[in-house]
C-alpha cells in the first residue's frame, strides 16, 4: 500500500513565542500550566502518523483535543509550528504560496462541520466553485458539477440556494463540492456532527458506499466514538494535542493503550463493533454427495439438529435437518440433494453483530458465515452470540 | 489663564492651506479639470433630452431597478418639479449628487476593502473618519474655496469629503461580517486573495455596501444644498436666493423639489440593497 499522507513530529503552538511553550511541553507540563505561564496555547504536540491510500483514517477526541487543528495543518489552513507533512512523498510544509494553492486545488478536498456553503450561489455553483477557482471553462465545470450532484442524489436541486435545503442535503452538496475537482484526499471536519442522528447514520452509510466507488484517502475528524468505529479503517485517539493510540476499531476497543482510552471506549455498544468473525464457531458440515446416514451420524455426535451441507470445495449448498435426513434414509436415498434446504440465513465475516441479531431472531436455523466465494467459514448460533459478547466484554475489562 | 498664549491652531491650518496652494497649485488644477469633466458629463447627459422624455426614461429605469409603484410616484414627483419651474436647478443638483456619489464610491470602496483586510489600516482610518463625519459640513467649505476657488468644483470636493465616510465604514463592515468558515472554505479550495474578494467577500457584503451607498447619496444631497453658499447653484441656490430675498414661495418650492429628489434617490437605493439582502 502506498503512503498517501505522512505526518512526522508535528506540533502547533498558538502564540508569539512557540519555542518556550515547546520546551515546557517537553518537560512534561500540562496544557493549562503552559497557557498560564507563557500565554501560549498548545494545539497539537509531537504527532506522527501515516495514512495509506484508500484508507479512512479517523482523528477522534473530545473538543479541545487538537483534532481539528491537526486536520487544518494538513492543508495548512493552520501553519504548523514544527514538524513535517508529506503528501504523495512531497514535503508540503516547505511549499510556496503558489504551490500550496495548487495542492489545495488539485489534491485536497475539504468538508466542513457547518457545511460552509456559499449562500449567494446556487447549489450547482457551489459544487463548481473549486473548478471555477481553477479557471475551468463554465460549460465543463457545470457538467462535472451536475455529474456529482447526481451521484449524491440532488440532481433536481441544482438551481436551489443552500438555505432552501435541509442539513443533510446541504452536507451532500458540501461533499459534492469537495469531490468536484477529483482530489485524492478528502479532509472531513466533523462533517456529520451537525446532523440529527438518523440523517447522520444515513450519511455515514452513504459516505462508505461512495468511498467504495471513488476510493479516496479520507481523513475524518469526529468527537463521536460510534461514528469513528463505524466508518474508520483506523482511528487515532487524541487528548490534549497528542495522539494517545492509533489502531483499528477492534484494537482500540479490545486493547486500549491506557486508562484514558479505556474510559473513553467503556460505554461502547459492543454489538456495533463486534463482527461475525469474532464470535463464529467452527461449523459442522457434511458433503452433499454423502448419504443421509452419514449426516445423521454426524449430527448425533455433535449433538445438533441440523447440519450444513457443502460441495466438494467447501462451498455452502444448504442445510439438512435431522428429521428430513431420517425420512430420506427410510426412503433409501443415496445423497442429500432432495432434502437440501437452500433458503437459509448467511452473513459475511465483517457483518456487525447488531445486524446478526434480527437475522437470528427470525430464522430457526443458525447463521452461516461465508466468504465472497460462498465458502463456509463458520457458524453462529444464538448461544454463541451471547457468549461471544460476554467474552469480549470480559477481555476489555 | 492669560499667562498661556492661545495656541495658533487656526493660523497653522491657514499657513498649511497657503502652502498647498503655492506648491501644489498644478495638482489642484488637474483635480479641478477632472471634476469639472465629470460634472459636465452628468449635467449634459441630464440636460440633453427634453424634460418630458427624460422623465419617461427615468421612470423606466426606476421600474427596472425597483417596482411599478415607485416608478409611478417618481414620475409624478419629477413632473411636479417640472411644473414648478425647478427642472434646471434640480438637474444640476442631481448631476452634482451623482458626481459626488461616483467619486465617493470609486475612492471609498477600495479604502473600505483595505480597512477590512488590514487592522492597521482600520486603526488609522477610524479617527480620520470620525473627524470627517463630526466636523460641521460648513467648515469644509472654507479650505475648499481657497484651494479650488468658487463654484461647483469646491462644492463637489466638500461633498465628497462629507459623503464618503459611510461608504468606507460600511464596505469594511460588510466584508468583516462575512462568516469565517466561508473564507476558510474558499481558502481550502485554493482561492487567491482576489478571487476570495470577488467571489465571496464582495457579493456577501453587497447588502451592507448598498446601505452605505444609500447613506452616501443622502449625505451628498444635503451637502450639495449647503454648498450653494460657495456657488454650487442648483436647488440649493434657489433656496439661498429665497432666503436672501425672503421670497417664501420660491424657498418653499425649491425646498419641496429637494425633498422629491431625496425621496426618489432613497427609495431606489434602498430597494436595490433590500432585494439583494433576500438572497
Amino acid at each position: 500500500m502506498k503512503k498517501k499522507v505522512v505526518v512526522e513530529n508535528l506540533s502547533k503552538i498558538f502564540g508569539d513565542r512557540p519555542e518556550k511553550a515547546l520546551d515546557l511541553v517537553k518537560k512534561g507540563h500540562s496544557k493549562e500550566e503552559i497557557l498560564e505561564k507563557t500565554g501560549q496555547a498548545v494545539g497539537v504536540y509531537d504527532v506522527s502518523f501515516e495514512v495509506e491510500e484508500g484508507e479512512v483514517f479517523v482523528l477522534m477526541g473530545l473538543s479541545g483535543s487538537g483534532k481539528s487543528t491537526l486536520l487544518r495543518c494538513i492543508n495548512r489552513l493552520i501553519e504548523p509550528t514544527v514538524g513535517k507533512i508529506y503528501i504523495d512523498d512531497e514535503d508540503i510544509t516547505s511549499f510556496s504560496e503558489e504551490k500550496l494553492r495548487e495542492l489545495r486545488r488539485k489534491k485536497l478536498g475539504m468538508v466542513f462541520q457547518r457545511f460552509a456553503l456559499f449562500p449567494h450561489r446556487t447549489v450547482i455553483q457551489n459544487v463548481a466553485f473549486g473548478l471555477e477557482i481553477q479557471g475551468v471553462e463554465e460549460r465543463e465545470r457545470l457538467a462535472k458539477a451536475r455529474q456529482l450532484l447526481e451521484m449524491v442524489g440532488l440532481k433536481e436541486w441544482e438551481n436551489a440556494y443552500p438555505d432552501q435545503l435541509s442539513g443533510g442535503m446541504q452536507q451532500r452538496v458540501g461533499l459534492a463540492r469537495a469531490l468536484a475537482s477529483d482530489p485524492g484526499i478528502l479532509l472531513m471536519d466533523e462533517a456529520f456532527s451537525g446532523l440529527d442522528p438518523l440523517i447522520k447514520r444515513e450519511m455515514q452509510n452513504e459516505l462508505l458506499s461512495l468511498q467504495s466507488k471513488v476510493n479516496k484517502t479520507i481523513i475524518f475528524v469526529t468527537h463521536d466514538l460510534d461514528e469513528a468505529l463505524r466508518i474508520g479503517d483506523r482511528i487515532a485517539l487524541m487528548k490534549d494535542g497528542r495522539i494517545v493510540q492509533i489502531g483499528t476499531p477492534e484494537e482500540i476497543l479490545t486493547n486500549p493503550a491506557n486508562e484514558y482510552v479505556r474510559k473513553f471506549v467503556e460505554d461502547v455498544d459492543m454489538t456495533k463493533v463486534l463482527v461475525a468473525e469474532g464470535i463464529m464457531k467452527r461449523p459442522e458440515m457434511v458433503a452433499v454427495k454423502e448419504g443421509p446416514r452419514v449426516a445423521l451420524r454426524m449430527m448425533r455426535e455433535a449433538g445438533i439438529s441440523s447440519i450444513f451441507a457443502v460441495t466438494r470445495d467447501r462451498r455452502l449448498a444448504g442445510i439438512v435437518t435431522a428429521e428430513d435426513a431420517y425420512e430420506a434414509r427410510e426412503r433409501g436415498e443415496k445423497d442429500l440433494t432432495n432434502i437440501l434446504i437452500t433458503d437459509i440465513p448467511t452473513a459475511r465475516p465483517n457483518t456487525p453483530v447488531s445486524d446478526l441479531i434480527p437475522i437470528l431472531a427470525e430464522s430457526k436455523f443458525p447463521v452461516a458465515v461465508i466468504d465472497e466465494n460462498k465458502k463456509l467459514l463458520g457458524v453462529i448460533v444464538r448461544g454463541a452470540l451471547l457468549a461471544g459478547m460476554v467474552r469480549k466484554r470480559d477481555e476489555t475489562e | 489663564m492669560n499667562a498661556i498664549p492661545k495656541i495658533p491652531m487656526g493660523e497653522w491650518v491657514e499657513a498649511f492651506v497657503a502652502f498647498l496652494d503655492t506648491y501644489f497649485g498644478g495638482f489642484f488644477e488637474f483635480i479641478t479639470n477632472l471634476i469639472d469633466t465629470i460634472i459636465d458629463g452628468f449635467s449634459s447627459a441630464l440636460m440633453f433630452l427634453p424634460p418630458v422624455v427624460l422623465v419617461a426614461l427615468l421612470m423606466l429605469v426606476v421600474w427596472l431597478l425597483t417596482n411599478r409603484t415607485i416608478a409611478l410616484w417618481s414620475g409624478v414627483g419629477l413632473l411636479l418639479i417640472l411644473n414648478l419651474g425647478m427642472w434646471e436647478p434640480a438637474m444640476s443638483t442631481l448631476a452634482l449628487v451623482l458626481s459626488a456619489t461616483v467619486l465617493s464610491l470609486v475612492m471609498g470602496i477600495p479604502v473600505g476593502i483595505l480597512t477590512a483586510w488590514s487592522d492597521l489600516a482600520d486603526r488609522i482610518m477610524r479617527p480620520i473618519l470620525d473627524f470627517m463625519q463630526t466636523m460641521p459640513p460648513f467648515v469644509y467649505l472654507v479650505p475648499a474655496v481657497l484651494l479650488f476657488n468658487i463654484g461647483e468644483v469646491p462644492a463637489l470636493v466638500a461633498t465628497v469629503i462629507f459623503a464618503m465616510p459611510p461608504v468606507i465604514r460600511l464596505t469594511g463592515l460588510g466584508i468583516r461580517q462575512v462568516p469565517k468558515d466561508l473564507l476558510e472554505a474558499a481558502q481550502a479550495f485554493g482561492a487567491t486573495r482576489l478571487q476570495m474578494l470577488g467571489k465571496v467577500q464582495l457579493p456577501l457584503a453587497l447588502p451592507t455596501i448598498m446601505a452605505g451607498v444609500n447613506q452616501c447619496i443622502m449625505l451628498a444631497l444635503s451637502m450639495v444644498v449647503i454648498a450653494a453658499m460657495i456657488g454650487a447653484g442648483g436647488l440649493g441656490g434657489e433656496v439661498l436666493r429665497g432666503l436672501q430675498r425672503l421670497d417664501v414661495p420660491r424657498a418653499f418650492e425649491s425646498g419641496l423639489a429637494i425633498v422629491i429628489v431625496a425621496i426618489i434617490l432613497d427609495r431606489i437605493t434602498q430597494k436595490i440593497g433590500g432585494r439583494r439582502k433576500k438572497r
